[in-house]
Formats: C-alpha cells, structure tokens, sequence
C-alpha cells in the first residue's frame, strides 16, 4: 500500500441476479484528496459505494485501509463507520422526528446513558463551526432539506472519519449552500480526509475534485488527475463514445410547422400550495419551461395546471374551450401529462413490476371495468422498453430494482403511453446521466415537431436554453417575466431571477 | 437439449421463488408428518348425519369445512393489507353482528323460531350490516388516516355487545331445517356446504380480479398512494373499498356460523378468527405492511391453518393449549418466509450449486 493511500480497494467483484454490477473494479484514495467518482447510471458507482459503505457484501476482492495490515473486512454498515468511513447519502437517511443533537449522535455512544446537556452542546458548537444554520434542540424535520443535508454531513464528519463518502449531496441544495458545502469540503481535505464524491454535475467535479474515477458497466475506464482530462474527453469516457449533440440539438430537430392554436390556457390560476395567481398558456408544438431558484415555486405551478395541489382559484382553458380540472384524473382525461418532480416518492410505485408501471396511468384513463390484457400490457411495456432504450432485465422486473435513469424512462413511457396533447416534465433529469439527459431532451423535442406541447423545468439553465423556446422566470412564488428568443441566454435568465429592478 | 434443461432449472427455481410455494410447503409438510405418525389421519368414512343425509366425515372434511370459514375472510382481508398496510381486527365481532341481524330479520324478537322472512332476505340485511361496519372501519382508516388496528379497535370492543343489542339479549333460534344447511349438508350432497360456498366466494374474486383492475389499484395504492394520486387513482375510495368487500365476506362467514348453531353466541361466535384470517395472509407470504398480494396463497394459508389446528386435535392436544402449539409453527413458518432469511436460502442454493458445477 502507497505510504499516502487512506483507501485502496483491489479487483472488486459483485454481481446481483441477472446483473454483473463489478467486475474486478479498482478504487485508490489518498489523503486529503477529493476523488470524483464519475459513471452513467448503471455504470456501478452506487455498487462500488454501498460495497465500501457495508451495505452490501462484495463477492470478491480486497479493501485495504490505512493503519491496518490486512485487508479490513466490512460485512455490515456500522463495520464500515467504526472503520472511519462515513456516508451521507442523496436521499436523507436521517430520523426526522428527532431533533437535530440526536440525529447527530444516535447510534454512536458507547455509553447506555446519554448527556443531553452536554451532547446538545457539542451539537451546536459542531453547527456553528461548520456555519449550519440549525440548532441542536430542533426538530429535524422544521429544517429544511438542504439544512437536513448538512446535518447529515455534520454528523459525518464528527465521527472523526478518515474516507467521507458524498454520494450526490448536492443535488437538493441550491448555489449558495454548494458553495458552503464546498467550503466545507475542501475544508476536510486541508485535514487530511479523503473525500469520494460522486455526482453527475460536471462544473462541480471540475470546481472541487482532484482526481476523477470513471466507471462503465461496472468495469474500471481508468484513474485520471484533473488536469488532464478536460470535459469533453470525461464525457466520452463515461459514455464509451465521442460526444458530438452536447453543443446544439436544437437546431438539429425540426419546429413543429401545424398552425398556431393554444393547448392550455390558465388565467388567475392559483393552488393551496402557496404560489401567487399566474397566467400561462402554451401552443401546439412548443417546449416552454418555468424556471427560477429551489423554491421560487415553478414546480408548484405545473402541479397546479396538473391538479396535482387543489386548486383554489382560476379558470383553464383546453383548445380554447373551459374545462373543470378539479383532480388529476380530471387533468389526464384532457391530455395532460404530469412526470413529478419526485422520483421516488410521486413518481414509481417500486414494488410493482416495469410492465405495471408502463400501463399504469393508461389503465387507469381506460376504465377500472376495462383492464389490458397480459398480451397488450406487455405489448406497450416491450415496445416503450425499446423505444425508450430502458435498461431491465425483463418487465416483470420490480422498477426499484432500476437504476435511476431507468425510472425516469419508465415514468416518461408511462405518460407516453397515454398520448398526451400536452406533457409537463418537472426535473426529469435530475440524477441521472449526461448520455440520458440528452436522450431525453432530443425526445422532448421530437415530440414538439410531432405537435405535443411540452413544459419543461429543469435546475439547469444551460438545458433549458437548448430545449425550450419560451421561458416563464419565477421568484417568491410568482412569476416575474417571460423570456424568448434572443432573449433566452444565461446572463439575461440570471438578471430576471435576480430581478430587473435592480 | 441444452436450452431444454436450462427452462427446467430456472423452472425449479422459479417454483421456490413463487409466493404460493409457503403455504404449499407448509401444507406438504403437514401432511407428510401425519402420514407418519398414523396416516389413519386421512381416512375418510361415509354415513349419515342427525339428520338422517349421507355425509362423509372424516378430518380432511372437519378441514374443508372449517378452513373455508377463514379463507372467505381471508380474500378480504388480503386486500385490506394490500391497500392500507394494515389489517381488520374486528372481523370476529362483525361476524357476530351480521350472524345477529340474520337471526333478528328472520325469527324476530320472541319469535317461535318460524322463519318470518326467506333466508335470502335475512342474508342480504346482514351483508348490509357488515358492509355498513366495513365502511365505518374503511372511513376511519382512509379520511382519518387512523392506523388499521386502532380503528378497528372500536369494533372489536363494541361489535359484540352491538350484536346482543340488536337481539334485544335474546337467543333466538331458527327451527327450519332449511337454515342448516349453510352451515351443515345440503341433502344428497356429502361434502360440507361452506366448502361450496367458500369455491363460490374464490370464484368470483378471481373473475372481479381478472376482469376489473381491483389487483392493480389496490397494490399500487398500498405500495405508493402519492405517485398513485398523481395517476388518477383516489387511494382514499380504494382503501375505503377494501373494508367494505372485507364486509361482505364477513357476512358470508357470519351465515354459516349461525347456520351451523341455528343459534348465536354473542361472546363466543367466530372468536379470535381475525387472527386466523391475519395469519393466513402472513402464511401465503403476503407482506402485512401491504403493496403486493397473491390471493390464492392467502387461501391456501387458510386451510393450512385449519389444516394444523385439526392435526393438533387429533393428537390430543387440548383446546386450551392449541394456541401456543399454533404459535411454534407459526413461527417458524412465518420466520421462513421471512425476506431475510429467503435470501440466505437463495445464497445457499447457489453456494452449493457452484460447488456441484465445479466437481
């Protein structure tokens, strides 16, 4: 073992029923070093993470630690923590319902007894240090998720870890809690730990990271120092295959050329979940997008045209016609298609199979007395599976079993199903790879030139740019402009989130 | 050839894997173990009743005709779990309640025991009775979002007392012999009645789950209301919905209980049969947080527990202590079919098959 290596891990096998998810993958991490650890989904990240994390227990290989002679065996999660690797996962992992001293120290003292006193006070000294804006004595859900985020990393880095393992932190925080996450980080690393992060946003690995791991299809692409791997050569070495449509897809698809009529018309729209009345309309063919900060209420909007929050006030209009959309049903039944924001807790029902998923919301439009047949279920899932390039080992297969990007395909091939006029896709990119995301925005905007009118958000200005012709801009919970045309460009959407007035 | 054998390995496989493969084991082994130690176990004898029909009697019969009680109740239940991760633990006293409205419509208060209305009548009041307590339970669970167990709680402390005040506290009692035959023989027919009627019950829920999409709804909502919202479903009105076919059920078993009495016993009618009911959803490998479900390996586990419950009998085992010799083989049922340890097994199998491959 290298004198300055904290981590190697040697010709790591795991294969799962029907999946080899390693094969004889090698991961070597130094001593105050952040080591990007890149790869599509799929590509074995997660596998790498939770064979390290004891999560699972790796078919073959070798773990090597600093300060132990032999390889360290780590068959279950609390083995890895005494061994000083600590995880903060993507989804919050921590206990809500307790308040944020306890979630910080449960499950480590040694002791039968606790100090409240003095652990709520080493709490809030660990807070203030690390600038978390949280007292030791709240309830961790009154934070908010970034705050619980930071919680969960303070937590980590307390338990005096040597490999801290950030597994997507960043993809629920907005900038300005980035930064602070990067402060910390590079904080640690000044302290000698070595970080594995893994993400999929590249300006972040380029701001922070020193070394870059690339994955693909569970097998080792190779290790490679900052420098010498430029963007445009990581992004082909995650995808196997030179990148050309990052730059421009829009010029390559077609606009739609029907006549011009409006799809959805709202007025003086306006649901219980906090957002100010807005109008919004969109025509045949077009791909507008809602845009602003974490919380400036874009997603709350689409709900609203969705049904998907009740709504209190406003009138919606379908090709000019009123119509009553009271509940999502309602919303369905006039065309309109809603991919949420949420994955995992709107979008997938896990337990139930990809083939389940696929029909689901077409099934439930049909009727409760009419349901497909096994043949036409399979029918639809086998061809969207194709259509769509979803990656499952069959359609029975339960979706949670997928990879991210997996679902999110799933979910896109549910609503397509339902040959919707008009589709709403809040972040459906979110977490998952750069080879998918372009996939997906190429198909957005195929089905504009096929006459679907499509809104699109996304956390990312630059994919909003490329894909959408109209933007509606949001802040506190209004909308505070429109912008199209010349006007769609990074330093013009950043003035009108910011606000023009200024 | 090659490609042959490969299906019949992961047929075998798949076998093992299959939800119904629990009960299906668990009622092999009991058999197998009777057999044993007296296969006179399953000896089946024909002769007459009180009544004077031929009937066959015999354990196999005790267990067809009691296992059928529990597995109407059972297809309930399974949707209950299924959709609102919970289970029903009224069901025994509702029984008393529908089995108290049977008696009520068709002798009446200080009646002579005459019917004073058709057998039919009286069934349809006490499917309304037990449907009307499956949408109380249904609303408390879905509107209020109370937790399964505590709202059927109500029920389960009331419902008897309920049953004795429609009757006034009388016991009344059908003298028609026409009224035994739910619960008893059909003339001519020597296999019990609930076994008919419980093959009838099963019959139209496999059809209601074929040719509606009631499996569907009722797992999606039970694995993730939200996302089931959002497609249009209204998880409220099926959560509500499974109390309610729970109901019906209930009112089937409450027949045959009071037709096997012609009377009723409000403290003792159908007591602790919920449990009997939960268990047969646990034992057909159903997950008791709910989401998924395989109705027929629920039905299954229910006469597998009747199965055992009638074994225990005929080995002396006394009524007082039935219940903690049920408990041993529940647990160690219920602890094979548990996910943990299924995946040990699944590792185990293959541990062993490699080893085979390589020799």
């Amino acid at each position: 073992m290298n004198e300055h290596s904290v981590l190697e891990m040697k010709n790591i096998h795991k294969s799962f029923p029907g999946v080899r998810a390693l094969q004889g993958v090698d991961f070597h991490l130094c001593e105050g070093e952040i080591h990007a650890l890149m790869g599509e989904n799929g590509a074995g990240k997660s596998t790498l993470i939770k064979v390290l994390t004891g999560v699972y227990e790796k078919d073959e290989g070798e773990i090597y630690l600093k300060g132990h002679e032999k390889p360290v065996v780590i068959r279950a999660p609390h083995d890895a923590q005494n061994l000083g690797i600590s995880t903060v996962y993507q989804e919050i992992t921590l206990c809500p319902n307790l308040t944020v001293a306890e979630n910080m120290y449960i499950g480590r003292g040694k002791s039968k007894l606790t100090n409240w006193k003095k652990m709520n006070e080493d709490a809030d000294r660990i807070l203030e240090n690390l600038g978390i804006p949280a007292r030791a004595s709240q309830q961790l859900s009154d934070c908010s998720i970034a705050i619980q985020q930071m919680v969960a990393i303070a937590r980590a880095v307390d338990m005096d870890c040597k490999v801290l393992i950030l597994d997507e932190p960043t993809s629920s925080l907005d900038e300005s809690e980035v930064e602070k996450l990067f402060g910390l980080m590079r904080d640690l690393k000044a302290r000698g730990v070595g970080i594995i992060f893994v993400t999929h946003f590249l300006d972040q690995v380029y701001e922070v990271c020193d070394k870059i791991t690339v994955l693909r299809d569970g097998r080792l692409v190779g290790e490679y120092v900052i420098e010498d791997l430029p963007r445009v050569k990581l992004v082909a070495k995650m995808l196997g295959k030179e990148m050309d449509d990052m730059a421009d897809i829009k010029s390559e698809a077609k606009p739609y050329e029907g006549e011009d009529e409006y799809v959805i018309q709202a007025e003086g729209l306006q649901s219980d979940a906090g957002i100010k009345p807005f109008n919004f309309y969109i025509k045949k063919g077009e791909v507008n997008g809602f845009t602003g900060l974490l919380g400036s209420g874009r997603s709350e909007c689409v709900r609203a045209l969705f049904s998907a929050d009740k709504v209190i006030a406003g009138t919606v209009k379908k090709n000019g016609k009123p119509v009553k959309i009271a509940k999502p049903l309602d919303a369905m039944k006039n065309g309109i298609a809603y991919l949420p924001e949420d994955r995992k807790n709107d979008g997938i029902v896990g337990d139930l199979s990809v083939r389940d998923n696929i029909i689901l919301a077409a099934q439930v439009l049909r009727g409760f007395f009419r349901p497909f047949s096994k043949a036409e279920a399979n029918k639809f899932a086998e061809e969207y599976i194709k259509l769509l390039e979803i990656k499952t080992a069959s359609v029975d297969t339960p979706i949670k079993s997928l990879s991210g990007g997996n679902q999110q395909k799933v979910i896109l091939a549910r609503w397509l199903l339902t040959h919707p006029d008009y589709l709403i896709l809040d972040e459906p990119t979110r977490g998952i790879d750069i080879g998918t995301k372009v996939e997906i925005q190429k198909l957005v905007l195929k089905l504009a030139s096929e006459g679907m009118s499509v809104t699109f958000i996304s956390s990312e200005t630059d994919e909003m740019i490329r894909t959408c012709s109209r933007l509606i801009v949001m802040r506190d919970r209004k909308v505070v402009g429109e912008l199209s045309a010349e006007e769609l460009n990074q330093a013009k959407i950043m003035e009108t989130i910011a606000g023009g007035d200024m | 050839m090659a490609d042959k054998k490969k299906t019949m390995g992961s047929g075998v496989t798949a076998i093992f894997r299959k939800q119904i493969f629990i009960p299906i084991a668990a009622l092999l082994l009991l058999a197998v173990f009777n057999l044993i130690m007296d296969p006179s176990f399953f000896e089946i004898s024909f002769g007459y009743n009180s009544a004077g029909h031929p009937v066959l009697t015999g354990n196999l019969m005790t267990i067809l005709d009691y296992g059928s009680e529990v597995a109407i109740l059972a297809i309930g239940m399974t949707l209950v779990t299924a959709a609102s991760g919970g289970q029903d633990i009224s069901v025994g006293a509702v029984v008393a309640i529908a089995g108290s409205v049977i008696l009520r419509v068709l002798v009446g208060l200080g009646g002579d025991g005459t019917l004073q209305a058709p057998i039919i009548v009286g069934f349809l009041a006490a499917c309304g009775a037990a449907m009307l307590c499956g949408a109380f339970n249904g609303v408390l669970v879905a509107v209020f979002k109370i937790q399964p167990m505590v709202a059927t709680l109500i029920l389960y402390t009331a419902g008897r007392s309920i049953a004795a005040w429609i009757n006034n506290n009388e016991l009344p009692s059908v003298t028609d012999e026409t009224f035994t035959y739910f619960g008893g023989f059909i003339p001519g027919i020597p296999v019990p009645t609930p076994f008919f009627i419980a093959v009838v019950c099963i019959v139209i829920a496999l059809l209601v789950l074929k040719f509606t999409n009631l499996g569907l709804y009722t797992q999606a909502v039970g694995i993730n209301a939200e996302s089931s919202r959002l497609n249009g479903l209204n998880p409220t009105f099926i959560k509500w919905l499974t109390f309610v076919i729970l109901g019906l059920c209930v009112a089937v078993v409450g027949l045959i209980k009071t037709s096997r009495l012609s009377t009723i016993n409000y403290s003792v009618i159908a007591k602790d049969i919920e449990m009997d009911a939960i268990l047969a959803v646990a034992l057909g490998g159903n997950v008791l947080s709910g989401g998924k479900f395989n109705i027929m390996a629920s039905i299954l586990g229910a006469y597998v527990i009747q199965f055992l419950t009638t074994t225990l009998y005929k080995f002396q085992v006394s009524s007082d202590a039935l219940p903690a010799y049920k408990a041993v083989v529940v647990i160690v049922l219920v602890v094979i079919s548990a996910p943990a340890v299924k995946e040990k097994i699944a590792a185990w199998g293959k541990k062993v098959k490699a080893q085979k491959g390589d020799a």
